[in-house]
């Protein structure tokens, strides 16, 4: 889960990592209410779970209340890479002597969490890495005795930040740390990380990830839930109905829709019918054991996209029951509209079962994954040839 | 033969008396699986279907019934905790099927099996099978056939259809196993395809991969270096877009890393075939062990 900068700060705060003074403002005037409280300049920020938002405009400086309630109006409402800007961070304008880098993440290959801090900071640090890797400097964390001061140090040293700074920005490490275990985060990450001119040590700017598995034991980070909030309207929906949806992005979305069970099996479904000549829609997992009512919210939720013409779905059923399946596609067969393409392949678990059930269906059944690729997409291009 | 599992595994189930841990130990008996015990805290001392003894801790299990193997179906939030008494109570083989562990968790469990002489595959996986030796999983049983190629997958669903596809081609297995689709999982594609080499019955190996971290990357630079056996291997999620978790929390193309195009391209590098169909992964597994 993405949770804003401003939310971040607060759980920074919470662990004692020094923020700049600010809060979150819905409206123009509560940003200029915002600003006469901080009374000084300040910066408006969008919040949005998307990065870039300083090139799209939306970070603004203001000199004044009115300037800010100014600013504000022009970020509130923008689109920036398609995520409406519903709110804005109101914070205090710091004069800035350094800029650095500090994030904590998962190193897939270690199998560790890994410390990355640079004297480059304020920039997109992937972009800092591939081009310039000795300006990083990388701790590995050992799960089992944690981080200690003398790691902190090297990195310290190693990385080119202010070494007479080293004791504060070794408290906030630390603190970092902690808070990256105590919120179970997949990325916490101060950019920038800066002094200022006149001495201070400030998180900037807060960007954090949370792994949803471990959101039993964190309830306190549900406030933070923003349905929707990085999903479009239809994945939205999906998320509402614990559907396992992905909507292609616009400019790879085609006309087929696509359900099946497991991620693997789905994947190479898409794989297998962009192959067979039309672009898929989506990525849909019905999952494993599903029962009736949930396959009918998985199929609605394809649906959903008008651009959707036809519909493939590609069952290996193992723990999903093949008629389980089939009755669902029974229930559903009025969703379909009149003359809509339904190509259906269920093998597995039950397949004898959910052949009788669906005896006399309007669907069309294919043995294979690959015959249902061929077949779709032969159904959908014979409907646009003779529209 | 087959790798870590064969019929003379004796299998602990923890989580034996729950939904899935129930369902999965009567079709793992059902396959011929040398189920010995289960354990369900405080629920010691009773019996599993008049078949199967339950013990309240693992240490007890295999004290008492000798076993050397477990499967763990026990809920995300105990799962971590689950791994960790199986490898106190020294189990070597320890699979843990369940979805949905924290990643922190991960790390530190993953941590600790490697100071030990433990070997835990997964979690998120469906387990393994040795063909008509031993089950210990979810998969179903029936579409296996005993021969001479082993399989190693990140994907559940997926590995059926293959598997399922070999069957019907005529291509048997030795030993089938998935290895989970989180970001960090115990056993990866390496150090398995390190036991497939050193195992006599396997002659050939499909690897099963998909987008989303490196370990195909890695598998291919160790198949190249250090595998006499044939492999082929297949990944999924040509058509996936970046950013996007496609189902499985480790499946996802982040930045440049993790897409299917480097993923292919490093295998090809190492000389591996890597069939686009699954058709052609069949004919081309078929060649691999000098089917005409």
């Amino acid at each position: 889960m993405k949770i804003h900068e401003y939310q971040a700060k607060d759980v920074f705060a919470e662990f004692g990592i020094p923020v700049t003074a600010g809060r979150v403002a819905f409206t123009p005037e509560e940003a200029e209410t915002v600003a006469k409280e901080l009374g000084k300049p300040v910066v408006i920020k969008a919040q949005v779970h998307i990065g870039g938002r300083g090139k799209a405009g939306g970070v603004k400086l203001a000199a004044n209340p009115a300037e800010a309630k100014e600013k504000a109006s022009q970020i509130l409402g923008m689109n920036i890479k398609g995520f409406p800007v519903q709110k804005v961070l109101v914070a205090e304008q710091v004069d800035i002597r350094d800029e650095y880098y500090c994030g904590i993440t998962v190193d897939r290959d270690e199998r560790m969490l890994v410390l990355i801090l640079s004297a480059a900071g304020g920039i997109d640090i992937e972009q800092v890495a591939a081009e310039t890797p000795e300006k990083i400097s990388k701790v590995h964390i050992d799960p089992l005795v944690g981080l200690w001061p003398n790691q902190i140090r090297r990195a310290i040293f190693e990385s080119g930040v202010d070494v007479l700074k080293m004791a504060e920005i070794s408290d906030i490490i630390g603190k970092l740390y902690n808070a990256f275990l105590a919120k179970d985060c997949s990325l916490l990450e101060i950019n920038p990380l800066v002094v200022t001119k006149d001495g201070r040590v400030l998180a900037l700017d807060a960007k954090m990830v949370t792994d949803d598995n471990g959101l039993f034991r964190n309830k306190e980070l549900l406030k933070f839930r923003e349905i929707g909030a990085d999903l479009d309207e239809i994945e939205a929906f999906a998320q509402e109905n614990h559907v396992t949806y992905v909507h292609m992005p616009p400019e790879m979305r085609g006309p087929v829709g696509i359900a099946g069970n497991g991620a693997g099996l789905v994947m190479t479904t898409l794989d297998v019918v962009a192959r067979a000549g039309l672009k898929p829609n989506d990525f849909c997992d019905i999952g494993g054991g599903g029962n009736v009512e949930h396959t009918v919210k998985c199929i609605e939720t394809v649906l959903k996209d008008p651009a959707v013409k036809g519909f493939f779905l590609n069952v290996f059923g193992g723990i999903t029951r093949c008629d389980v399946v089939a009755q669902a596609l029974l229930d559903v067969q009025d969703v379909f509209p009149k003359g809509f393409p339904v190509v259906v392949r269920l093998t597995g678990t039950n397949e004898d079962k959910a052949k009788e059930i669906l005896e006399g269906s309007r669907y069309t059944f294919v043995p294979t994954m690959k015959e249902g690729a061929e077949k779709i997409v032969e159904l959908i291009n014979g409907l646009e040839a003779s529209a | 033969m087959s790798i870590l599992i064969d019929s003379n595994s004796r299998v602990v189930v923890q989580g034996i008396t729950g939904g899935e841990g129930s369902f999965h130990t009567q079709k793992m008996i059902e396959y011929g699986t040398n189920v010995v015990a289960g354990v369900t805290p405080k629920k010691g001392g009773q019996m599993f279907e008049n078949k199967v003894p339950i013990f309240n801790t693992v240490q007890d299990a295999v004290e008492a019934t000798g076993a050397d193997t477990s499967i763990i179906f026990v809920p995300p939030a105990f799962a971590p905790d689950a791994v960790v008494e199986a490898v106190d109570a020294s189990v070597d083989v320890i699979c843990c099927i369940t979805e949905g562990v924290p990643v922190n968790d991960m790390i530190k469990v993953f941590s600790y099996v490697t100071t030990t002489d433990s070997i835990l595959v997964g979690p998120n996986c469906p387990g393994m099978i040795s063909v008509e030796e031993c089950k210990l999983g979810i998969m179903p049983g029936h579409i296996f056939k005993k021969g001479p190629v082993g399989v190693i997958s990140r994907s559940g669903t997926l590995t059926y259809e293959i598997v399922d596809q070999l069957t019907r081609a005529g291509i048997g297995q030795s030993t089938c196993i998935g290895i989970g689709g989180d970001p960090i999982i115990g056993s990866s594609f390496v150090d398995l395809l390190a036991e497939f080499e050193e195992d006599p019955a396997t002659e050939a190996v499909v690897l099963v991969g998909e987008i989303g971290g490196s370990d195909e990357e890695q598998a291919a630079e160790f198949i190249k270096d250090m595998m006499s056996k044939p492999v082929v291997a297949f990944v999924s999620g040509r058509t996936a877009p970046k950013g996007k978790r496609m189902g499985h929390a480790g499946a996802i193309v982040s930045g440049n890393t993790g897409t299917a195009e480097s993923k292919v391209a490093a295998f090809e590098a190492a000389g591996i075939k890597v069939p686009v169909t699954i058709e052609d992964l069949v004919a081309e597994t078929g060649r691999a062990i000098g089917m005409k």
